[in-house]
């Protein structure tokens, strides 16, 4: 099937700033895909070539097969949901609603209930004649969002969509973006600095950083099997613990300690261990399964967060976060408390030094 | 668009309305201000007072009194005679020239200030400066000059006649023309135009002309339908600051019209210098000024909730 949006060696410079730096990337039709980065990262870039706001500096840039570089927007196939949603102050939300399909000359009746479809659609009903100003910020995302999705476009590109809402009405909207997304089919490439926002809401994330895109992958992928250090730390917190590749299947670590994990590398190279802290197995010293290789430790800081706990465990040579459930049937440990950590070989991935 | 928010009197913490003591304090604290902001403005105050309030007492004092039959101003046997003359055909041409002249000075601003104002607004700080500075560097001359340079400029064998001539168009005599002198009102008060329509467009969030362009409009829609309806305030701005001071302009038509084309400024300076009729002139004077000034009242009440 022709990609929705395909990507090759796509880049941006802005004087000396190189913004977005040889993407490539195949985003699949009917697909909701986040882009995911810290700020700067070259996301909002990368959606302005999208929409033609923005004209690439080299590579091809294809919409369902079509190149699109230089196209103006216009005469794209796309729409956008701004950061800021960008609603025309002087318009009222039916008006702004109705914006792009009058531009597009369709027929007055058509547009009429199209616009009434769409606020319908955003649960915006009896709000038709408000003017932005006079809606809640939840309220105007909503109106963006009808703005864009009235005209049915190939892709529905989202800049940050939720970051301006309070954190309540935050989740709430992933939720309903989703759902959505799945009613109407449409191509979303959603862009967002919010790792929980990306993992709980895409089908594929892209992670950025630097104007390069690290890592390409569904939630669990890029969660479970991050490519490097930058794309573990930023999609939630992991532990390295610095080691040497023996041989594929194990890893010495820095102190001596040998490990067994599932695919080491070259033997010689020197690596890092990413272990997530939800991964670690906290245990009184020396209780740890026959053959399991461990780490001592002694707890140094104890943070209760309601439906967990969070030790630091300090080891000669490094802390180790870990991360246990707040159940009865978890122990619990206390700050000077010797202890040991263990993990299941599964529970690591290997990521350059 | 509101400036209330920043107003720091509008800015009521919920708290304070529980409590009385906060509450007596902010009321003192406004009061405070407020004394506070009148004694710095007094000087401003007495000097309106004495220099246009006065007069303009006097100016309608007058227009209620009576011409004796030697030209000086009985100040008895008060009547509107004065204002019942207005109605009169010579004065009503005078009026309606006056309306035409200045109508067709403000379009002629728009047309011109417009694209200057834009171009300007459009481009980086440094030459944004240099385009205004442009603007206002007629000003360091005084006005009289200016009005006679232009003289110079339309007259018979001037500049401009010989330029036409040059490229074939034959010799053209401006001077003491219609057009002589809506172009020279257009010259005086352009900067008026240009400089309420720089800040409008200046301020319009090009953002919201990137969203028209990803919602399927044209560049020229674009303006139509997003720049320039989030300009109107300025263009309504401008407008009334040209369309005004030409309403009532005396300079540019005596000298460029020759005395041909009188205008209300010129009405009124014969009223009263030549006729010696003071309470006309007065009369002419208020009336020209009430419209002006309900004008301009009209748009900032309208302005100030709409824009
Ligand atoms: N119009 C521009 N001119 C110059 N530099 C820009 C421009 N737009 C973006 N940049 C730079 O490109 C980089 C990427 O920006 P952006 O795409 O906005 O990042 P993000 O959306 O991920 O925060 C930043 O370093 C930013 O400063
Ligand atoms: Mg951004």
């Amino acid at each position: 099937m022709v990609p929705a949006v395909s990507m090759r060696a796509l880049t941006k410079r802005f004087d000396d700033v190189v913004a977005v730096d040889a993407l490539d990337l195949d985003i699949a039709d009917g697909e909701f895909f986040a882009l995911l980065g810290p700020s700067g990262c070259g996301k909002t870039t990368t959606l302005r070539m999208i929409a033609g706001l923005e004209i690439p500096s080299a590579g091809s840039l294809k919409i369902h097969g079509d190149e699109v570089g230089t196209l103006p927007p216009n005469k794209r196939p796309v729409n956008t949901v701004f950061q800021n949603y960008a609603l025309f102050p002087h318009m009222s939300v039916a008006d702004n609603v109705g914006f792009g399909l009058r531009m597009q000359k369709t027929p007055k009746a058509d547009v009429a209930r199209r616009v009434g479809e769409a606020i319908e659609l955003v649960r915006l009903t009896g709000m038709e004649h408000r003017r932005p100003n006079q809606l809640s910020g939840g309220q105007q995302q909503r109106v963006a969002l009808a703005r864009a999705l009235v005209n049915r476009p190939k892709v529905l590109l989202l800049d940050e969509p939720l970051a301006a809402l309070d954190l309540k009405l935050r989740q709430g909207m992933q939720f309903e973006l989703k759902q959505l997304q799945r009613e109407v089919g449409i191509t979303f490439v959603f862009v967002t600095h919010d790792q929980e926002e990306a993992l709980s809401m895409a089908d594929r994330i892209g992670v950025m950083g630097d104007g390069e895109l690290l890592q390409v992958g569904t939630p669990e992928e890029i969660y479970d099997q991050p490519v490097n250090r930058f794309v573990a730390d930023f999609i939630g917190r992991s532990n390295f613990l610095p080691g040497t590749v023996e041989d594929p299947s194990t890893v010495c670590l820095t102190n001596g300690t040998r490990v067994t994990v599932e695919h080491a590398g070259d033997a010689g190279e020197a690596i890092a261990l990413s272990l997530r802290p939800e991964r670690v197995q906290l245990t009184d010293r020396g209780a740890v399964p026959e053959g399991q290789a461990s780490l001592d430790g002694t707890v140094s800081l104890v943070t209760f967060l309601g439906s967990g706990v969070v030790y630091q465990v300090a080891l000669d040579w490094m802390t180790v976060e870990v991360r246990a459930e707040n159940r009865p049937s978890v122990p619990r440990h206390d700050v000077g408390d010797d202890v040991s950590l263990w993990w299941r070989d599964d529970a690591v991935a290997v990521v350059p030094a | 668009m509101s400036s209330s928010a920043l107003d720091p009197l509008d800015i009521v913490d919920p708290d304070h309305e529980h409590s009385h003591i906060g509450e007596e304090v902010e009321r003192r604290l406004r009061r405070a201000d407020r004394r506070r902001g009148f004694l710095l403005a007094l000087p401003a105050y007495l000097y309106m007072v004495l220099f246009f309030a006065v007069p303009l007492v006097i100016v309608l004092i007058y227009s209620f009194a009576t011409r004796t039959s030697s030209g000086s101003v009985a100040l008895s046997g008060w009547n509107l005679e004065s204002y019942r003359k207005l109605g009169e055909p010579i004065v009503r041409n005078v009026v309606f020239r006056s309306a035409f002249l200045a109508a067709i000075t403000t379009v002629v601003c728009l047309l011109v200030g417009y694209p200057y104002a834009y171009f300007a607004a459009t481009r980086r700080p440094l030459v944004r400066n240099l385009l205004l500075v442009a603007v206002m560097i007629p000003f360091w001359t005084n006005f009289l000059v200016r009005n006679y340079s232009w003289r110079l400029l339309l007259s018979t064998g001037g500049p401009i006649s010989s330029a036409t001539e040059a490229i074939g168009l034959g010799e053209t005599d401006l001077l003491f023309t219609r057009t002589a002198v809506v172009l020279g009102l257009t010259y005086s008060f352009l900067p008026f135009m240009i400089l309420p329509l720089y800040a409008s467009i200046e301020r319009i969030d090009w953002r919201l002309v990137e969203a028209s362009r990803d919602l399927y409009s044209s560049g020229w829609k674009s303006f139509s339908k997003i720049v320039f309806p989030l300009s109107l305030p300025g263009v309504i701005a401008g407008s009334i600051l040209v369309f005004v001071p030409s309403l009532g302009a005396y300079v540019t038509p005596e000298i460029l019209g020759g005395g041909r084309e009188t205008m209300l400024g010129s009405y009124i300076v014969t009223q009263f210098l030549t006729a010696r009729n003071w309470p006309v002139g007065a009369s002419v004077s208020f009336v020209l000024m009430a419209v002006m000034l309900s004008a301009t009242i009209v748009y900032f009440r309208a302005g100030g909730k709409n824009l």
